[in-house]
């Protein structure tokens, strides 16, 4: 059976720029009609790490997304392949106080349940206040994002 | 903090459950306008909440962040690499508090299916059936769990403390109950802010929060143990008395064993309230806003969380005070790092900044989660 690809877009979508990962995600189920899963979730390190384990011994092909926060330009677009180079602990810790996207990957590298295929998409916020709306600059980039996950997409598949 | 703060409001039910004497005497009382047993059904519900919170919360804390401290190693990652089989049972028992928080709260963390009256939608008996086999297993994992806890190397560390925590005279205290303390406090929650005040600190952005007249006290799982620990069930207080724990112990490390031991609590009380639910037969009273001011204290998994809101007859919020535990433990965790420190001068600052910042996570307050917080340097003279 090929490996099934799995999309999570996380974050808080009551948080300004923190719900971009969600956003992102929200746009790529209206546009992709492909047999893509398409997960939302808070971005809670045990809850990731249980989303992408191995169902019936597959492992999915793996796309995160979510806000983070590295003192970048906001709006700018960060990709990282995950079997490829540790992630910066200080890209992902905004969303949670607690256990969250980095440590969940690097947790899982070291327990050897990372899937093989994990690509991380990071969009630089600029406002994580309460609140519903993006900030300009992230809503002006989401487009582009989705653009680049959808090709990110048709990489996977004919990978597959 | 301004993210614990709202973490926690998210997590806080009882906004408009108890009333103010006098003109201001409001009707949003939940079991004035429902009949009794709809209200205690809902009460069920939020119990069931606490429960999943706080197997999520401190199983986080007790392998993630603190076992690394007393094991030696920087952080979890790194621990897991010598005792992966205990992170990974570690990363099961969250995943069933996630569960449990998922189905009652809507997600993982940050629930929003929690109202003013109830819940949005509570679920069927059905629903819960299969939670109670991995509630089991979790149960008997905990369990197994305090023990190890109470093997660790513990720092001879005894302090004088007033201990303040919620206490019902039916059920170790999640929700409800008067505000008590081992020095004699005994109050209902609308009193809270006679007895306890938010001052600044020339030194610090933090709140510190004051019991009027005495000064520094401590909440949290060994506040709510010391005070309550005859109201936790057999198989808790046995895994309890498995890990070594007296009936009250005046160790903050020994912090690390209660959170075990509440896990356990938690894990079987989930199993209670599961067996002998019946959904409610709305997920909400009916809540009318009418002026008034409405007071309310949980206790969260790092303690006492105080709310009070002032609102018009639109139900407008005119203003709010939330007090979260992590301010109300700060003067007791300063008052520790100065005695633990002066007591262990003669450990190198390598040394004495790690075990410091062991004993900050004690308290489990909101900067836990970051490893290397602390920066410290010794003027030696």
């Amino acid at each position: 059976m090929a490996a099934q690809i799995l999309v999570i877009g996380i974050g808080n979508l009551y948080r300004g720029d923190d719900g971009a990962g969600i956003i992102a995600a929200r746009e790529l189920k209206s546009r992709t009609c492909r047999q893509v899963r398409i997960l939302e979730l808070a971005g809670e390190g045990a809850a990731l790490m249980d989303a992408w384990h191995a169902q019936d011994g597959a492992q999915p092909m793996v796309i995160l997304i979510d806000a983070i926060s590295s003192g970048a330009a906001p709006g700018t677009i960060f990709r990282l392949d995950a079997g490829e180079q540790p992630v910066p602990v200080s890209f992902f810790n905004y969303s949670t106080h607690a256990f969250s996207l980095a440590e969940a990957v690097e947790l899982a590298r070291v327990l050897g349940e990372l899937p093989p295929h994990m690509i991380i998409y990071g969009i630089e916020g600029q406002n994580y206040a309460a609140g519903s709306a993006l900030s300009a600059p992230v809503a002006q980039a989401l487009p582009q994002l989705v653009q680049q996950l959808k090709r990110e997409i048709d990489e996977m598949e004919a990978s597959k | 903090m301004a993210v614990a703060g709202a973490v926690d409001i998210a997590y806080f039910p009882e906004a408009t459950s108890a009333t103010v004497k006098g003109p201001y005497d409001i009707s949003l009382v939940e079991g004035s306008i429902t009949t009794p047993h709809d209200a205690e059904r809902i009460h069920t519900v939020r119990r069931l909440l606490y429960c999943g919170e706080l197997i999520e919360s401190h199983t986080l804390h007790v392998y993630m962040l603190h076992a690394p401290d007393f094991l030696g190693y920087p952080d979890v990652i790194q621990l897991a690499k010598d005792f992966p089989e205990v992170v990974k049972r570690a990363l099961a028992l969250k995943k069933i508090g996630n569960e449990l928080v998922t189905l009652l709260g809507g997600r993982e963390i940050h629930p929003i299916n929690v109202r003013v009256g109830g819940f949005y939608r509570v679920p069927t008996k059905q629903e819960l059936a299969p939670l109670i086999p991995k509630l089991e297993w979790a149960r008997d994992a905990a369990c197994e769990t305090a023990p190890f806890t109470g093997t660790l190397s513990f720092p001879d560390f005894e302090q004088d403390y007033e201990y303040v925590a919620l206490s019902h005279p039916d059920e170790y205290p999640f929700n409800e109950g008067r505000l008590v303390s081992n020095r004699g406090l005994d109050i209902a929650i609308r009193e809270y802010e006679d007895h306890f005040v938010e001052e600044h600190v020339k030194y610090s952005n933090a709140l510190h929060s004051s019991h009027k007249g005495t000064g520094a006290y401590f909440v949290g799982p060994l506040a709510r143990y010391n005070l309550n620990v005859d109201k936790l069930s057999p198989l808790a207080q046995q895994a309890a008395q498995a890990a070594g724990l007296g009936r009250v112990c005046h160790n903050p490390f020994k912090s690390i064993i209660v959170r075990a031991v509440e896990t356990a609590y938690a894990c079987d009380e989930a199993i209670r309230i599961i067996k002998a639910y019946e959904a409610p037969p709305k997920p909400a009273v009916t809540v009318e806003p009418h002026a008034g001011t409405g007071y309310g204290c949980t206790e969260a998994p790092r303690g006492i969380l105080y709310h009070r809101y002032r609102l018009d007859d639109h139900g407008t919020i005119l203003d709010a005070r939330i007090v979260p535990p992590t301010s109300q433990n700060q003067k007791i965790i300063e008052r520790d790092l100065y005695h633990y420190v002066t007591q262990n001068l003669h450990l190198s600052e390598e040394q004495l900044t790690r075990e410091c910042e062991q004993a900050i996570r004690n308290y489990d307050p909101c900067i836990s989660c970051a490893t290397h917080f602390l920066k410290l340097h010794i003027e030696r003279e």
